[in-house]
């Protein structure tokens, strides 16, 4: 595996499949009486966090604690800049402490990568800007796979705004490497530039029409949080304009397949993007999500950080 | 059941005469003049030396209710438009409230039906409270029982770039389409109500440069290309504007544009003596202005012909100049405008005129009962001309609430005898039929 | 049985070498017989030392251990009648080595129902060495409950402790060079029931 991982794009097949065994045995910690694997014992994992963010921090927080490593938070939120520091100034302070591992969500795209570059021990992407969230496609794809049995060949609907979404960016990628065909849902105005050249070489479908898209009864749907400052951005015009567009409303719940999991990376917008009867529906899957981040990110952390520092490949 | 009617003699599209036979709202038959076995027609029609035409459909309307009922209303509104042989107009969203949401299209929709004269095709605004900011609620006016298609600020211009491009953008999504109304504000304000030139000099009124409005055409036709989306637009009035449609349908641009009827004959001239009756938006222009519009009409650069009908309580032109309200009555004259200008003119035929008063519109509108050919099994929406018969306007005698119109006293050829929406007569004799 | 992955350029081997190579220098110190002898001594064994087969589980450490356990399980039962509780044990997590080899995949532990509070755990392994695995095994039990007793049943012991540990019950006492390689093969995973010690010269 490789030292870093910024991207979906650092895996292959095989480090998912690796990624996804390793965490199905951590998943079976979280219901033991005592939560602790020795396994980063006496290991230090920085989570510095740029931008705020409850769900995913604490996520990484318990996966490194139930390792047995050292997991300090540091909320570095405001941009260094405006305090007169660099981005390389703030990551080069905080890991000379000496730590084995760091963990960073930063606002801008590509900030994960370029700090990979300035540091010796390997960095995990918790999100960056618009780019990338891997560890939630892996959590995402492993949540569907415990569901479905397999994704080879099935078909999965991702709804929402995609121009903004580093979700549907590392999803398309792991979707696609574990054989799911994909297609993504989204008024033309929250569809990313270039869209129909990008889907036509990675090979997923797109769609202005939801209706049309659930019709077909995909496997699973994944619906993303749309962000209500978007209006002003003239995506959309209202919040009930998008419910009735592109919303998982209770009567498109009714459509789909029975036991098609719904998936959200949350946090949810009931009655947004999501209505209530779906996000409590016994095919929402949300909280195996959220338990199987913990499991998915101490398999990362484990593969990562446990083994010889410097790693297989740069 | 409606009942069933006969014309006999009517020259199709200006060509051969025909008998038609008109039942259950359909066209029955098209048989050669004086061939018909059609005897149990519960009114029959003498269309000899009429001209027929596909009810005409109007692209740019202003009805005025909600908000301003003193002026018109949809009722009296489509009274004027059947006159005009209209089957068809799309009313514009500037009423008070705005038409921005789809209550309010339903609203404007569910009028036009009960008065049943002519077919009400609700304009959703493009922004919400036209105000150029947020987009208003598309798609829900698209989804509702309006079916709102086409989307426009007419009055103001979406001059904000971004803006624009995310309407474009969204509109994709259920086949709508963008009317703009090219002005723009920082180099035409909304005071500006005189052709920028010699004649604004002279008689100190602001001036309205064309290329206010050659600058945002250029604009959106790039925007469209780039958004792959299409783009329509409204009331055309400078040689610039047709050179740059032009231009953009040769490079495969998806853009419409229509004019108005007063763009094609008045020019800015009769503005001297500052009568108000002549203070519209776009401004009236000089004649090579007219002159290019004739001709971009003629081939096809321009799609459409549409009314920009925009009635006003006299009160609102009795100002000056520079205060008064913009616009000009359209709906009852345009016909005749379009006759004595293009046919008289040797520049459209009567095919051209049904292309260009009909076909055109009801395809951009998307309107599918309205434009068609007369032709066994479709809609029975026609117009009867006749194409020889001068009329000189008296403005009393309009149908119309309001009596801001610019034709009174001219005399125009060509004058609207009869028309049908889905079979029943809704004019007679030149004459409303139907209360 | 979870199924061998050969290794891409970027995933490193798993833990177990396969091993037993034919063409070796080395010589069998016990065939299918003598293998299925030693369980059923050891079988006999546990159940002596514990009276019977009251509260017994029977944990396999991966690789081997595992139908190690499942065989003296079956054995067991054979002469007691009652079913013994079996489970699985990974102790990858537990290894005092993690930072100085390839990270390697967990394998799967699987508790038994009646868990292993109160029980007398027997930990089942192929070959005892330095006793490093089976300090790994002890500390994995702690974190999975806690036993009345832990006991240790291996089919080898081939000497060179590194720590204090031993066991309770072995197949068969292999003194070895540290040099040489002890390797046990079994039908469930290597299709064939064999222990055979190598490579004394290297």
């Amino acid at each position: 595996m490789k030292k870093h991982l910024l991207s979906i794009d650092d895996l292959s097949r095989d480090d998912i499949e690796a990624l996804f065994e390793t965490a199905a045995e951590m998943h079976d910690v979280q219901h033991r009486s005592v939560k602790k694997l020795p396994a980063l014992r006496g290991r230090t994992v920085i989570n510095l966090f740029f931008e705020d963010s409850t769900r995913t921090r604490s996520s990484f927080e318990i996966a490194g604690k139930w390792l047995s490593a050292d997991v300090i938070n540091i909320s570095a939120k405001g941009s260094s800049a405006s305090k007169g520091e660099s981005l390389r100034d703030t990551v080069l302070t905080v890991t000379a402490m000496g730590i084995d591992g760091l963990v960073m969500r930063h606002g801008a795209s590509g900030a994960a990568h370029q700090v990979a570059g300035w540091l010796d021990v390997p960095v995990v992407n918790a999100g960056d800007g618009m780019h990338e969230h891997p560890t939630q496609a892996l959590l995402d794809a492993y949540t569907l796979r415990r569901r479905l049995g397999s994704l080879e060949g099935r078909h999965v609907a991702i709804v929402g705004d995609l121009t903004h979404s580093r979700v549907f960016r590392s999803n398309i990628k792991c979707l696609a490497m574990l054989g799911a065909r994909v297609t993504v849902v989204a008024p033309p105005t929250l569809m990313p530039a270039g869209i129909d050249a990008w889907a036509k070489d990675a090979g997923f479908g797109t769609s202005w029409d939801l209706d049309e898209v659930l019709a077909e009864e995909p496997d699973a749907v994944m619906m993303l949080r749309v962000q209500r400052e978007r209006m002003s951005g003239g995506y959309f015009p209202t919040a009930r304009e998008y419910t009735v567009g592109y919303g998982l409303t209770r009567e498109r719940l009714a459509m789909l397949k029975p036991d098609a999991p719904i998936c959200h990376p949350g946090p949810m917008n009931r009655g947004l993007e999501i209505a209530p009867e779906a996000a409590d529906a016994a095919a929402s899957a949300v909280l195996d999500q959220v338990s199987a981040g913990v499991a998915i990110r101490m398999s990362v952390l484990y593969h990562l950080i446990a083994g010889p520092n410097e790693g297989v490949t740069p | 059941m409606t009942e069933k009617t006969l014309i006999k003699g009517a020259r199709l599209l200006g060509g051969d005469a025909a008998d038609l036979v008109l039942a259950d709202g359909v066209i029955t038959e098209v048989v050669a003049a004086g061939s018909t076995t059609e005897v149990s027609a519960d009114r029959t029609v003498d269309a000899d030396g009429l001209v027929a035409l596909p009810g005409l459909v109007d692209l740019h309307t202003h009805l005025r209710q909600p908000g301003r009922e003193d002026a018109e209303t949809v009722l009296t509104g489509s009274r004027a438009a059947a006159v005009g042989g209209y089957t068809a107009v799309l009313a514009m969203a500037n009423t008070n409230p705005v038409t921005d949401t789809a209550e309010a299209a339903e609203h404007v929709f569910d009028l036009g039906r009960a008065a049943g004269i002519c077919d009400v095709q609700p304009v959703g605004a493009v922004t919400k409270g036209l105000q150029g900011e947020e987009l208003a609620e598309l798609g829900l006016m698209a989804r509702s029982r309006a079916g709102v298609k086409v989307f426009s600020d007419d009055g103001r211009c979406v001059h904000d770039a971004r803006v624009m491009r995310r309407a474009l953008e969204y509109v994709k999504a259920f086949g709508g389409v963008v009317s703009q109304h090219a002005q723009d504000p920082q180099l035409a304000p909304y005071t500006s109500c005189c052709h920028e030139g010699e004649l604004s000099g002279r008689l100190g009124l602001p001036g309205w440069p064309g290329v206010a409005e050659e600058v945002i055409v250029a604009r959106d036709v790039m925007l469209a290309r780039h958004t792959g989306s299409r783009v329509h637009v409204a009331h055309v009035s400078t040689a610039g504007s047709v050179e740059v449609v032009r231009w953009a349908k040769a490079q495969g641009i998806d853009v419409t544009a229509e004019v108005t009827p007063h763009h094609l004959l008045l020019t800015t001239d009769l503005l001297e003596g500052y009568d108000p009756t002549y203070k519209v938006n776009p401004p009236l222009r000089p004649a090579e202005d007219v002159e290019a519009l004739r001709g971009a009409l003629a081939d096809g650069i321009i799609d459409a012909v549409a009314t920009d009908h925009a009635p006003h309580a006299r009160h609102d032109k009795e100002h000056a100049f520079v205060d008064a309200a913009f616009g000009m009555l359209g709906l009852e004259a345009a016909l005749s405008v379009v006759c004595t200008v293009m046919v008289e003119g040797g520049l459209l035929d009567w095919a051209g005129v049904a292309r260009v008063m009909s076909a055109s519109p009801a395809r951009i509108a998307g309107l599918e009962g309205h434009g068609r050919p007369l032709a066994v099994g479709e809609p029975a929406n026609l117009t009867l001309v006749d194409p020889s018969a001068t009329v000189t306007v008296d403005r009393d005698a309009s149908v119309s609430l309001s009596r801001n119109n610019p034709w009174h006293g001219r005399e125009l050829t060509g004058a609207v005898r009869a028309t049908f929406l889905r079979g029943r007569a809704t004019v007679l004799d030149s004459a409303l039929a139907l209360p | 049985m979870r199924r061998r992955r050969r290794s891409g350029t970027l995933m490193p081997a798993r833990t177990e070498v396969p091993d037993g190579t034919i063409h070796d220098d080395g010589r069998t110190v016990l065939d299918a017989r003598d293998v299925s002898r030693a369980l059923t001594r050891i079988s006999h064994e546990i159940l002596e030392r514990n009276r019977g087969a009251e509260s017994l589980v029977l944990l396999g450490i991966h690789t081997r251990g595992v139908p190690l356990a499942q065989r003296i399980a079956e054995k067991i039962q054979a002469v007691e009648g009652t079913p013994v509780d079996v489970g699985t044990l990974d102790v990858t997590m537990y290894r005092d080595d993690l930072r100085s080899h390839p990270t390697r995949a967990p394998h799967h532990t699987q508790m038994p129902a009646g868990g292993v509070d109160g029980k007398v755990v027997v930990l089942v392994d192929d070959v005892l060495f330095s006793g490093r695995t089976i300090r790994a095994a002890l500390d994995a039990v702690a974190d999975l409950g806690r036993p009345d007793v832990v006991r240790l049943a291996v089919l080898v012991d081939r000497g060179h402790r590194e720590l204090p540990i031993r066991a309770d019950h072995v197949g068969k006492n292999l003194p070895s060079a540290r040099t040489e390689r002890v390797g046990v093969r079994l039908a469930e995973i290597d299709g064939i029931d064999e222990v055979r010690i190598s490579g004394g010269g290297s």
